[in-house]
């Protein structure tokens, strides 16, 4: 399976009360290939995805994603966490390529 | 003489006023008299904000004949009611006299010998003098442009609109909204965006992958001691109806929630006034005025609806004020402490031959139409017949952009796509390049010719039934039903997807259209990207070249059912 | 251009009746059969279930879904009438600060979409949105 440029991106406020419910928005590139295209030469396509996402908070689990083919190219998720202190979100894009797609936010509690 | 009653006023307070009782009160500009510049231009300066709305220019700069639909049927509760009224229905709801002069702008009734009388409507010079008369009594009046005001002409189409840009620069408008302006494509939008000297607004445009906002939703006026707010609404389904590929990036959508949220927010800020400049459409305007609180007049366009009275919806006032430049809409409001307290209203009628031209106006469209003087000018052929497009089903300049189509793509099948743009010729006229182009220019014009289906083409037949006569008018998307040539139907509007088009025939042949048989078909607008093809404009050219005179006799192979 | 009017009551009132049917989606897969594979046949009680998306989708390729469900561990979306039914299962951690999920799918045609949450006790509640896919065109 070919290599994919990803670019996950996250958005993140940077600063919370203690406590606060944040709203998390993620976004990475990808075809999102389903299986079931066809290419200009009429050979199928093979499926390529990202088949799981993770979104961490210091190690405790925010949200775990199983995805399916019939999720969209570019895949955009979003989602809220409770942030009870100063730390780290984490987030990882499985791909069926065994590649990992990873990015970290910071956020300031007080 | 004409009665100085031609404008509705009303303290909101009297608003039981407004319904078709009221119709009576509507002044008439009686039968076969001579129109005057004074009395088109007459009103007595109201309250202390006035408002000028004009929408869905197509960019005609030229006094234009348009006449309008004979048939422009409701769906669900729209059914019967204004603006589905047409003609006689429509006088007769407004208390407008027959053969008067607004009953030719507002109908098709006899349009031919009443167009004789009374002669062309609009042309951007004209506007200017109208637009300068309105400033004279209130110099501080808003100019609302509600879109579709790059597109639609051979100047704008070559210059990626850039003439309009011009021309409405000059004209002073104060903020606009847009649908058909997208089809110059994303970059090409933000290039003249970024350089206009007034807001472009659409509060419903957003981007596609952070769904976040992409234009000011809103802007704010401070007018006759009252803070004015007016926010844009674009055409919500601008990416389904045009090409998408050419604004990849762009959401749109009726965004009911965020004009909720925008209209408590300039409420917050003060503003004492709330104008929506919308592209949604008459209806999604009508029931978007029932669900969202707070919006105190909506300036509607896309459909290019005319009404010569506003349409109260609950406290909100809905204005309609035409197409093509027929008309400029006059709304002097008396807003006092947060309210609205009253208003006076008149729809004015561009009659090009009453309205002297503005002679600034003038030269500045001269100068943008001189580059292409040679190709506008340039005859093609003449018509024996009235060629128009206005209307739910076949006109007959869309009769012959089909059988164009046909004949030089060898086609057995046309589709034309149910735009509501596009002027109308009198019988007798020379067709000029500038009339093909005005009924075909745009972005993504390439006439293709592919295979399909009889089962493919009532499939895409009953798509296109479904987002014109969907009752709910927030799935009505798009244009008027697409136009078909070589091929006769029977519609029963009211019936649910999949059973509206029935008895398809073949004209050709008479047969009745065999599903499973493959059709050449010829068409046009496709929004697929890369669709290959000449040009329609050549293509109907060529055919009218090759005619000299053409003749459309009237559409007798669609049959429409209503109940 | 002829139009006749046909003003029979019984025509209309079951005309209307008809327009407010959903069309019948052509499944891929019996949207019930689907839903009971992830059950384990167990009928969805009724719940506090939300699922939102556009009324029409202004492209099939992403489309817009938001599900939420005050004390669901798990919420499943499905797209029955696509090649590929599932869509995708979103389970909540210790740290969700609510139980919603906004994300975009793909649809093959006009259908139902589902969603599918499991509760904190073990059951199923279930809700779905119609989403309209036309092939548009035709301007305006």
């Amino acid at each position: 399976m070919d290599t994919i440029d990803a670019r996950p991106r996250v958005r993140v406020p940077r600063t919370a009360s203690p406590g606060e419910v944040v709203q998390i928005r993620t976004l990475a590139n990808h075809p999102m290939e389903n299986g079931e295209r066809i290419d200009a030469d009429g050979n199928r396509v093979p499926r390529h995805i990202i088949h799981r996402f993770v979104c961490t908070f210091n190690d405790e689990t925010v949200i775990e994603m199983d995805i399916e083919p019939s999720l969209a190219a570019n895949p955009f998720i979003e989602f809220e966490a409770e942030v009870p202190e100063s730390g780290t979100f984490h987030f990882a894009w499985h791909d069926d390529n065994g590649d990992i797609y990873e990015a970290t936010a910071d956020i300031e509690v007080a | 003489m004409i009665s100085r009653r031609h404008f509705l006023q009303a303290s909101l307070a009297a608003s039981a006023l407004l319904g078709p009782a009221a119709s009576g009160q509507w002044g008439r500009l009686a039968a076969q008299q001579r129109l005057s510049q004074g009395d088109l231009l007459d009103f007595d300066t109201f309250g202390n904000i006035t408002l000028i709305h004009l929408t869905d220019l197509h960019a005609q700069t030229q006094p234009i004949w348009f006449r309008e639909a004979s048939v422009k049927l409701g769906a669900g509760a729209a059914r019967g009611q204004p603006p589905h009224l047409v003609g006689a229905d429509f006088l007769d709801h407004y208390g407008l006299e027959h053969t008067s002069a607004m009953a030719h702008a507002l109908t098709h009734l006899e349009f031919e010998a009443l167009g004789q009388a009374y002669g062309r409507m609009g042309g951007l010079d004209r506007i200017a003098t109208v637009v300068n008369a309105i400033r004279a009594d209130r110099a501080d009046a808003l100019l609302l442009d509600g879109g579709d005001t790059w597109h639609g002409s051979l100047p704008a189409l070559r210059t990626g609109g850039q003439d309009m840009v011009t021309l409405m620069n000059a004209l002073g408008v104060d903020a606009m909204t847009a649908h058909w302006e997208f089809t110059l494509g994303a970059e090409r939008v933000d290039e003249i965006v970024s350089g206009l000297p007034f807001a472009f607004l659409g509060q419903n445009i957003f981007d596609t992958d952070w769904n976040e906002p992409v234009y000011e939703p809103y802007k704010l006026f401070e007018r006759g001691g009252a803070l004015v707010a007016v926010i844009g609404q674009a055409f919500p389904y601008t990416p389904i109806a045009n090409p998408a590929w050419m604004f990849p990036d762009l959401s749109f959508g009726i965004r009911e929630e965020r004009m909720q949220a925008m209209v408590n927010e300039v409420r917050g800020q003060g503003a004492d006034l709330v104008v929506v400049l919308s592209h949604n459409g008459f209806d999604v305007d009508r029931q978007m005025a029932a669900r969202v609180q707070g919006i105190d007049v909506i300036l509607t366009g896309h459909t290019h609806d005319a009404l010569p009275e506003p349409l109260l919806v609950g406290e909100t006032l809905l204005i309609a004020s035409g197409s093509n430049g027929k008309f400029v809409t006059r709304l002097d409001l008396d807003v006092q402490g947060g309210r609205m307290t009253g208003f006076r209203h008149r729809l004015i009628p561009v009659f090009a031959d009453a309205i002297a031209p503005d002679p600034e106006m003038a030269a500045l469209v001269a100068a943008e139409r001189a580059p292409f003087a040679e190709e506008l000018a340039e005859v093609l052929g003449h018509t024996d017949s009235l060629l128009y497009r206005r209307g739910n089903f076949n006109g007959t300049w869309d009769d012959l952009i089909c059988t164009a189509l046909m004949e030089e793509r060898d086609a057995e099948i046309a589709l034309s796509p149910g735009v509501r743009w596009g002027p109308s010729l009198m019988p007798g006229d020379p067709i000029t390049r500038e009339d093909v182009f005005n009924v075909t220019a745009m972005t993504y014009g390439a006439a293709y010719r592919r295979e399909m289906t009889g089962a493919e083409i009532h499939g895409a037949m009953e798509d296109i039934a479904e987002n014109l006569f969907h009752p709910d008018p927030y799935f009505q998307q798009g244009g008027d039903m697409v136009r078909v040539g070589g091929l006769g139907y029977r519609i029963a509007v009211d019936k649910p997807m999949g059973e509206r088009i029935t008895d398809l025939t073949h004209l050709a042949t008479g047969a009745p259209l065999d599903m499973g048989r493959a059709y050449t078909v010829a068409g046009w607008a496709s929004v697929t990207q890369d669709t290959e093809g000449p040009q329609i404009w050549d293509v109907v050219s060529d055919h009218i070249r090759k005619q000299g005179r053409v003749h459309v006799p009237e559409n007798k192979t669609i049959e429409v059912v209503t109940g | 251009m002829n139009i006749s009017r046909r003003h029979v009551l019984a025509v209309g009132s079951a005309g209307l009746a008809v327009t407010l049917l959903p069309m019948p989606a052509q499944a891929a897969v019996d949207a019930g059969e689907l839903i009971a594979r992830f059950t384990g046949g167990a009928a969805p009680v009724d719940g506090p279930l939300t699922i939102t998306a556009p009324q029409i989708a202004e492209n099939g390729n992403a489309v817009g879904v938001e599900v939420a469900c005050p004390g669901a561990k798990s919420i499943r979306i499905l797209a029955p009438a696509n090649p590929n039914p599932e869509v995708c299962t979103v389970h909540f951690g210790p740290r969700a600060g609510s139980h919603m999920l906004s994300t975009r799918i793909r649809m093959a045609e006009t259908m139902d979409v589902i969603a599918l949450a499991e509760m904190e006790d073990g059951s199923f509640v279930q809700a779905s949105a119609r989403v309209r896919v036309t092939i548009g065109g035709c301007g305006g």
